[in-house]
């Protein structure tokens, strides 16, 4: 889906020598991407389309000071990063310093053990209410812990780019990571307990 | 090693992501061979990420890319105006 490097690096070079309209075409295959990374820090819909907007015309203003070392995608990733963040912070006031918070309960998300999911794997994925849960589970995931899910998990970035575009360091990414995607099946699980047969023993009453 | 099931837990999201070293992926696996509960819990997560990565599930708001490229054009016909490298940082 994506381009290859030098493909991307012709465009650069086209845009930067005055074919300003090569943007568009740059820019097309990380729309979604610089979407989703907004919505995953304001988590509004016309906030993050607002600043999906903006950040794309910072890419576009300060594309001249790309230097390629970085790829092209995650330098655009940390510029909607940037973007979400200052958007936040101005609409929680100056409180919101707290990006980078809690990291320390350890050892509290365990999965939740369901057999029955084996079972139902595809038809599960065709419905649309577990999509709609699921979305809404990572609405409500944690600032720290959605974020990483979400250019890792959604948008499929490696852990290292993932750490770069955050500036955090790979190991925090495969913690946050870990624990996103625990919370995720936990919240998840419940959606699809109609559909398995009633579990009996100790737990039978707190169910 | 012999693994308990909290063990496997604490690595699945690495399992999946194949970045635990050969000797530790094979103990998972002998686990797993046996474990219905970890299986399920690994199938489940497993299923949770293709979900995610399904386009239908995280849809963009109709017109987005429109909306997009048309403020997009502005801007480019804006600095068009202006002097090479004028107005920039």
């Amino acid at each position: 889906m994506r381009m290859t490097g030098t493909d991307e690096a012709g465009l650069i070079a086209r845009i930067v020598a005055g074919e300003k309209e090569v943007f568009h075409e740059l820019i097309r295959p990380y729309e979604r991407m610089v979407y989703l990374t907004l919505f995953a820090i304001v988590k509004n819909e016309t906030e993050a389309e607002d600043g999906a907007q903006e950040a794309v015309i910072s890419a576009y203003r300060h594309l001249s000071s790309f230097r390629g070392d970085a790829k092209f995608s995650t330098w655009l990733t940390t510029i909607a990063i940037n973007e979400g963040r200052k958007r936040l912070r101005k609409a929680k006031g100056a409180a919101e310093n707290s990006i980078e918070e809690e990291e320390g309960h350890e050892g509290a998300y365990t999965p939740t053990p369901l057999t029955d999911w084996r079972e139902i794997p595809l038809e599960a994925l065709e419905r649309k209410e577990l999509r709609d849960a699921l979305r809404v589970a990572v609405a409500e995931l944690p600032d720290i812990y959605r974020q990483v899910f979400v250019l890792r998990d959604l948008q499929e970035q490696t852990i290292e780019e993932t750490a770069q575009a955050l500036g955090i360091n790979p190991g925090a990414v495969k913690v946050r990571l870990h624990r996103a995607r625990m919370m995720l099946q936990k919240r998840l699980v419940p959606f699809l307990k109609t559909t398995a047969p009633a579990r009996r023993g100790f737990f039978g009453r707190a169910l | 090693m012999k693994l308990d099931c909290k063990h496997v837990w604490e690595y699945i999201s690495e399992y999946i992501d194949k970045t635990v070293d050969a000797e530790l992926r094979k103990d998972i696996e002998l686990h797993l061979e046996h474990c219905e509960i970890c299986s399920a819990v690994l199938d489940s997560t497993r299923n949770i990420l293709i979900l995610t990565a399904d386009d239908r599930t995280f849809e963009l708001p109709v017109g987005y890319s429109k909306r997009l490229h048309e403020r997009l054009k502005e801007e480019i016909e804006k600095s068009k105006q202006e002097p090479p490298g004028g107005g920039q940082k």
